[in-house]
């Protein structure tokens, strides 16, 4: 059997020798696809006199980008932009993810509700959310700012020194300087602080049995650091108001048409995706744990604390990974109402410099690198309130 | 003293004694999640008032405040719904740009394809026929669209736009996107690693990046990297994309099925001494195709809204059809809230069918396990 194995036809019929003909094959074909490609585009790129490489980062950009979170001006270099871009792209992303996860926990928890009024109104959100294109609601929700609302010498005040017009929404702001810098700073260590300090509290209540108070402590660590900070540093907290002028309103922060429109389009769009995740989740808990729960003489507060949601968010987690990954693959939608994020600047940018390649490069693997490092984020906080199995 | 059957004979009284009171309870059961608790009561009455808000608001817009009659300038001064605007350009907002004296074949094509895919959708009409159906309405199809046989006048695709591009863009690209997706995700899952490698680049590259970057690449770069001189159709470079972008998805849907499928299955088809193709083809892919069916309808849900993407790309789609119709000089600011309404009512019909099939499938499904 052997010996005929190495023979010519048996060859063929030999497992091991067409697991390894299959491979070569298809690894073979894609690469004189590559190389068929390549000398294709290389000739092309010859032929129209189109540079290439990536020097053009480091040359002037000269357009303008409407608005940035970080300083740019047209002065500066395409590899700013395509930065101040990619900042924008994150900026509007975390907080659709934030107003969406909220909206959606809302939303799936009505639509669970014992008040038939209150289920339907949360259907219907759902479904009229679902099924139209978020396109759509993007250039509706555009369109509305744009047209319907009141240009900014007749601006709405909804609020006390909030406006709103046909070019955004200016709301108060806070002048920023270092000093608030610090102390955010020194929030978030209190938060690490709390954090550590509330496992600690955990840790030794598990090993003597003993309950004591943890609030005080926690809050301890938590506010401590920022209030040091505060009184060390006595920063002035000046708060610049919009005040309707003439013909514009001056001070506060502006957040411009295109923000806000793409700011809702997604956070819509995603929160009615996040609820029915929220609704299915609550549900696959069956119903004698609730009823445990309570025998055991756990408020309902704890219940739902310790119970059920540990075992609601083993469901929840894994689609809402990949309803946050699309939220953050949909902004790049902002280029069809203008809004200057990554594909909107890499566009202008392949347009200015003919460098298409480079440009569509860049952006998905900026993309790419981001969607990775999300979902290996929520695989982490999965893996940690994954059932655990012997 | 109480014995068995005292209590076997107040158990029996028990039902008769509550018969009377069945419509009070009912009554009960509807007003107690209404108006049981003072939160409740409070929810109710703010619901109430939401939904009488929206059915006000809706019903002045589109009836009480509507303009029926007159142009433009009647709009121009109306607060409600324009249907002039309608009556003017709804055949444009559907069809687009494709020749007007044309549009009867654009409308029987689309009729055709949706009874082809109403038919599909019944289960008892799975069988091997439909794929008879289906040969039969996509070659009427494609005539109908492009005409120059028949004596029908011939129409590039540079004038297919609205919604049967719409349709034409989400359904090519699943059904050429399904046999891909299917290859991808046995390749995904095979033992042979460079191939299990290949596949799971593809996907997860494909799936980690918008689809308007894939849309981008196939419309800057697919020119850049064809020999010189061959030159593809706007439209197929488009329609490529959409494939590729569908394939990825479809892949783990089935991935997902695969999966589901117990090792024996496998074991006991080379046990029958079926190579894996023929396991592949006669033991393995029905079953997981089977599990995969609810999950591809939403795939297609989301296909056919994501194919307004296309617009970006200077594609005439329903969504850019609509928008177009708005730009329209004479009707220029005036109808924007009525083109966005009509489409957004086309879509939510589609999606909306799509989705309720979807759940039919799941119920028919869970039945048959049971």
């Amino acid at each position: 059997m052997r010996v005929d194995a190495m023979s010519g036809t048996r060859l063929l019929y030999n497992l091991r020798f067409r697991a390894i003909l299959y491979q070569v094959l298809a690894v073979g074909s894609i690469v004189l696809l590559g190389l068929y490609l390549f000398s294709n585009v290389s000739q092309k790129l010859a032929e129209q006199n189109i540079a290439t490489g990536f020097d053009y980062l480091s040359r002037e950009a000269g357009f303008v980008i409407s608005q940035t979170m970080i300083d740019y001006k047209p002065t500066d270099t395409y590899g700013r932009a395509i930065l101040a871009g990619i900042v924008n792209t994150i900026w509007v992303s975390v907080w659709s993810v934030v107003l969406a996860s909220v909206l959606g926990l809302v939303v799936g928890i009505a639509r669970l509700s014992r008040n038939p009024l209150l289920a339907l109104l949360a259907f219907l959100y759902v479904e009229a959310l679902r099924n139209v294109p978020l396109l759509l609601y993007l250039f509706l929700w555009y369109a509305l700012i744009v047209t319907g609302l009141p240009a900014v010498r007749e601006a709405w005040e909804v609020l006390p020194h909030v406006f709103v017009s046909n070019s955004g929404l200016t709301v108060p702001s806070l002048v920023w300087t270092r000093a608030h810098t610090i102390i955010f700073a020194a929030l978030v260590l209190g938060g690490v602080l709390a954090v550590a300090v509330h496992r600690r509290i955990t840790a030794e209540r598990i090993r003597t049995g003993k309950a004591q108070t943890v609030w005080p402590w926690v809050g301890l660590a938590l506010l401590l650091p920022p209030a040091l900070a505060f009184l060390i540093l006595q920063p002035e907290f000046t708060v610049s108001l919009p005040e309707k002028g003439r013909f514009r309103l001056t001070g506060g922060s502006q957040l411009t048409p295109e923000f806000t429109a793409l700011l809702v389009g997604l956070a819509l769009s995603a929160s009615a995706g996040i609820a029915e995740i929220v609704r299915s989740g609550i549900l696959s808990v069956r119903k004698g744990q609730w009823e445990a729960s309570r025998a055991l003489g756990l408020r309902d507060g704890l219940t739902m604390r310790l119970v059920v949601l540990p075992q609601a968010l083993r469901v929840i987690i894994p689609p809402l990974t990949s309803s946050y990954l699309s939220l953050f693959k949909n902004s790049s939608l902002a280029i069809a109402i203008g809004y200057p994020d990554l594909v909107m600047v890499s566009n202008t940018t392949m347009n200015q410099t003919g460098q298409a390649i480079e440009g569509i490069a860049i952006f998905m693997l900026v993309y790419l690198g981001l969607s990775i490092a999300i979902s290996l984020f929520m695989n982490w906080y999965n893996s940690r309130v994954a059932l655990k199995e012997r | 003293m109480t014995t068995a059957t005292d209590i076997a004979e107040a158990q029996l009284k028990m039902p008769l004694r509550r018969e009377p009171d069945i419509g009070r309870r009912l009554l009960h059961r509807t007003l107690k999640p209404l108006i049981g608790t003072p939160v409740n009561a409070v929810i109710t009455l703010v619901s109430l008032w939401i939904i009488w808000l929206a059915v006000k608001g809706a019903y002045g817009w589109l009836v009480t405040r509507a303009v029926t009659t007159g142009g433009a300038q009647a709009c121009k001064m109306g607060q409600g719904a324009c249907w002039p605007y309608y009556e003017a350009k709804l055949r444009f907002m559907t069809f687009g740009v494709y020749p007007y004296d044309e549009h009867w074949r654009v409308m029987l094509a689309m009729i055709l394809f949706l009874g082809a895919i109403i038919v599909t959708m019944i289960p008892r009409f799975w069988t091997s026929r439909l794929l008879v159906l289906w040969g039969v309405t996509i070659v009427t199809t494609a005539v109908l669209l492009w005409g120059g046989v028949f004596g029908l006048r011939y129409v590039p695709t540079t004038q297919w736009s609205g919604l049967p591009l719409s349709f034409l863009l989400s359904a090519v690209g699943l059904a050429l996107g399904f046999p891909l997706g299917v290859v991808l995700a046995l390749a995904r899952s095979s033992k042979l690693p460079a191939i299990r490698v290949i596949a799971i680049v593809f996907i997860e590259v494909i799936r980690g990046v918008p689809l308007i970057s894939i849309l981008f690449m196939a419309s800057v770069m697919l020119p850049l990297f064809m020999p010189s001189g061959i030159t593809v159709d706007k439209l197929l470079r488009a329609q490529i994309a959409i494939i590729i972008f569908a394939a990825a998805y479809i892949a783990e849907a089935v991935r997902g099925g695969l999966q589901a499928i117990p090792r024996g299955q496998h074991e006991a088809a080379s046990a029958m001494g079926l190579h894996y193709w023929q396991s592949m083809r006669l033991i393995v892919l029905p079953q997981a195709l089977k599990i995969a069916i609810p999950p591809l309808v939403n795939i297609s849900i989301g296909f056919f809204q994501d194919t307004t993407l296309v617009t970006i790309i200077g594609l005439l789609d329903f969504l850019s059809t609509v928008r177009t119709a708005m730009t329209d000089p004479n009707w220029v600011g005036i109808a924007v809230l009525e083109g966005y309404v009509f489409a957004a009512v086309v879509f939510l019909v589609f999606s909306y069918g799509m989705g309720a099939y979807s759940r039919f499938l799941e119920r028919r499904m869970r039945l048959g396990h049971d």
